[in-house]
């Protein structure tokens, strides 16, 4: 990892306002960092001694490390999407200072030797990479991977995403020894049975343009059993992954009453965008689960506010041009979203329907933190890992696809203009992302 | 990515009113059998990646009445085979000189990626189950040589509304000048979505209540193809939606009889109402090959 390089000396953050909602700070503070941990935090101007570097903060907001649940950095096997090198550059350029990366590359990472080879210091990752193990071998559904070796290895979860596991007795299982291990286990909730052949969301539009739909059954039927069996297996961690129903929601709503331990992520293009934005067959509008109706954006927006979302999460899902540029149904599910994840936060959530900005940044840190358990991140408190996040909230920019570290461009918002841009990424007491 | 070239023909959805009367008024004045060769010189590609008997020799004739050269390019006995890509073989089919390309692809919106990427017209002959604008301009073509006007007219369409593109082009453009249009059969063909798809739609599950006053009897196939999985129990369907003889009678006496072919006597219509007096079914194949004369000579800018 990042900041097992090489030791990291000591950096004084001066004049930010701090926004830690683990810690419930929302004020100016000052920041000092040594040797890759928070050393103080304390009032403007009253931290003694001298630090090797000192960065400005005036005007900026200052906030714990944002973590991204769900990307897809595409190693082992497919390095022409993305490698770990430029997806973690880009999420550096994102101000994610952690990502958890999913298991469906090839091979899938379903071995204890792939998680470390996932984390070894060759794939020169920029930030820390948190690998998420295959659930099943091959992630074929049928027979549960060893949990027990993969956590040892480093797997903060376990998912077979990209695929549900749809079969109620190996769910059950997973969330048997999942609890054992007290390790999460994610779900891609769809109900494939129901979305044989289809390639966006199920409804006017889909019906205008001739394409098959999922409808949002397919995702709603899945988190509903998925909640029961949680809710029947006590100490068991279900974690709903890119969840964009307002059926969905409902489900969950239900586990987290009955203090089932049910958490769920939402996505940017999910609270962002609807179905009917693919106008005429634009394949990087097209990604799974795919972008619903606007009532189920609604709920989205509600919950996000409401607590019920536990984290915001790209699904940064990098493809080449060779797999976007063909007929929509044969196109390939996904878009790319580590860089423009904050952006869109704070442009559509707090700009446009009034949520507060410490929410936010406790859906990029103390929400994701807690969902996979990671300790001593998501928060600046003293003794916890220095990786910080700083931002400008009213800064505006245009997000230019080129210009993207990642090494794909299936992005559906080239060329937006946006309000709040990452300003600098620090990840063990290091700069490693700073705006030019 | 980039604007369709001038002249192409991707849906009749976002093809403006005076572009629909203009295409009909030209296709009027074409003749197969006395047409001035406005496109000699012209090479037009036929890309077809699904079977076709009507679209295809239509649109053939009707490139050649007007002194074009074509060529037709299939998926099978192609590099399409290989696994070449339709992008590639767009740039292939522009590279050996293709001034226009007629595509027909089982893929919706195949048309309209191929027309962002090449310069050069590019006519939807059929995309999945999205649009067939040709057909929905000769079906247009052909109620106007029987109707005064689209306006207030009664049209039923009967059958597989869900897989069917002529469908989605025919509601498009009709309901544009003013038909009210019923659609009608089992909910798995006709969804209760299908009535948002132009205003002046409706869906009715019997058919007595679609034929009822119906100035134009539309009827479908069953698409085994698109069916994907779908279980449809074909007595029941004929029980409840054949075209028979008796069925016409509940439409107006006048009314015409029309189908996109090909048809499937016994299935969606009996061969009574397919050979009958008020079946235009004929009628509608003859004239496809005027109104892609006009498609094809408005697409290579030769429209006067």
């Amino acid at each position: 990892m990042a900041n097992d390089k090489s030791k990291a000396g000591s950096l004084l953050i001066k004049g930010g306002h701090l926004i830690d909602p683990a810690a419930k700070i929302n004020t100016p503070m000052d920041i000092l960092l040594r040797d890759g941990r928070v050393a103080e935090v304390a009032l403007p101007n009253k931290i003694r001694g001298g630090a090797d570097e000192k960065f400005e903060a005036r005007g900026l907001v200052v906030a714990p490390g944002f973590i991204d649940l769900h990307v897809h950095l595409r190693e082992p096997g497919q390095g022409y999407k993305e490698t770990i090198a430029t997806g973690t550059a880009a999420a550096a350029a994102g101000g994610f200072t952690s990502v958890c990366t999913m298991p469906n590359t090839a091979p899938v990472v379903d071995t204890d030797e792939w998680v470390a080879w996932l984390k070894h210091p060759e794939r020169g990752a920029v930030v820390n990479v948190f690998p998420i193990a295959a659930a099943t071998v091959n992630s074929r559904g049928s027979a549960l991977t060893d949990f027990a070796a993969l956590q040892r290895a480093g797997a903060v979860a376990v998912t077979d995403d990209g695929k549900p596991i749809l079969d109620d007795e190996i769910m059950r299982a997973a969330l048997r020894l999942g609890a054992e291990l007290n390790l999460p286990v994610v779900q891609h909730a769809e109900d494939t049975r129901l979305t044989e052949n289809a390639s966006m969301n199920e409804g006017l539009t889909s019906f205008r343009l001739g394409l098959r739909g999922m409808p949002a059954a397919a995702e709603a039927n899945i988190v509903d059993r998925d909640v029961t069996l949680a809710q029947e297996i006590r100490e068991s961690r279900l974690h709903v992954a890119h969840l964009s129903t307002s059926d969905a929601l409902k489900a969950v709503r239900r586990g987290k009453r009955a203090r089932a331990r049910v958490t769920c992520e939402v996505t940017p293009h999910h609270f962002t965008l609807l179905d009917e934005d693919i106008g005429e067959y634009n394949t990087n509008f097209k990604m799974n689960p795919p972008l619903r109706a606007k009532a189920d954006r609604e709920a989205v927006l509600v919950a996000l506010a409401d607590g019920t979302v536990d984290a915001i999460a790209t699904d940064h899902a990098p493809h080449a041009t060779h797999e976007k540029q063909v007929e929509f149904e044969r196109a390939a599910f996904g878009i790319t979203g580590l860089e423009t994840a904050l952006a869109l936060a704070i442009t559509k959530l707090h700009r446009e329907h009034k949520i507060p900005l410490t929410r936010i940044v406790e859906l990029f840190t103390a929400g994701p933190a807690r969902v996979f358990d990671l300790r001593g991140r998501g928060s600046l408190v003293r003794g916890n890992f220095a990786d910080v996040t700083i931002f400008d909230p009213k800064k505006r920019w245009t997000f230019e696809a080129a210009k993207s570290r990642s090494l794909s461009l299936n992005t559906p918002f080239d060329c937006w203009q946006f309000t709040g841009k990452v300003v600098a990424t620090i990840v063990g007491g290091r700069v490693v992302y700073r705006a030019g | 990515m980039n604007k369709p070239a001038r002249g192409s023909l991707l849906s009749i959805e976002h093809l403006e009113d005076k572009e629909i009367l203009g295409l009909l008024r030209l296709a009027r004045r074409m003749n197969p059998l006395k047409a001035r060769p406005l496109l000699r010189n012209k090479r037009v590609v036929l890309l077809f990646y699904e079977a076709s008997t009507r679209t295809r020799s239509s649109f053939e004739i009707a490139a050649k009445s007007l002194g074009a050269i074509t060529t037709l390019v299939q998926s099978s006995g192609s590099s399409i085979e290989k696994g070449e890509s339709l992008l590639d073989t767009g740039y292939t089919l522009r590279a050996v000189g293709a001034d226009a390309i007629v595509i027909r692809h089982p893929a919706a919106g195949a048309p309209h990626l191929m027309a962002r990427h090449l310069d050069i017209p590019v006519i939807n002959a059929g995309d999945g189950m999205h649009e067939h604008p040709s057909q929905a301009l000769l079906d247009a073509f052909t109620i106007l040589k029987h109707k005064k006007s689209f306006q207030g007219l009664q049209i039923a369409i009967i059958g597989d509304i869900y897989h069917s593109r002529v469908t989605r082009s025919n509601c498009h453009l009709l309901t544009r000048f003013g038909a009210k249009i019923t659609l009608c059969g089992p909910p798995e063909f006709v969804p209760d979505v299908a009535a948002t798809l132009a205003p002046g739609l409706r869906v009715a599950r019997h058919i007595e209540e679609a034929l009822r006053g119906a100035d134009v009897i539309m009827l479908l196939r069953l698409q085994k193809e698109r069916l994907a999985g779908q279980k449809i129990r074909l007595q029941d369907y004929i029980a409840r939606y054949q075209m028979t003889a008796a069925r016409v009678k509940l439409a107006k006496r006048d009314a015409i009889v029309m189908h996109p072919g090909p048809i499937i006597r016994g299935l969606e219509l009996t061969a009574e109402v397919a050979d009958g007096p008020q079946s235009r079914i004929i009628d509608e194949v003859h004239n496809g090959v005027p109104t892609r004369m006009a498609i094809l000579a408005r697409a290579l800018g030769k429209a006067k």
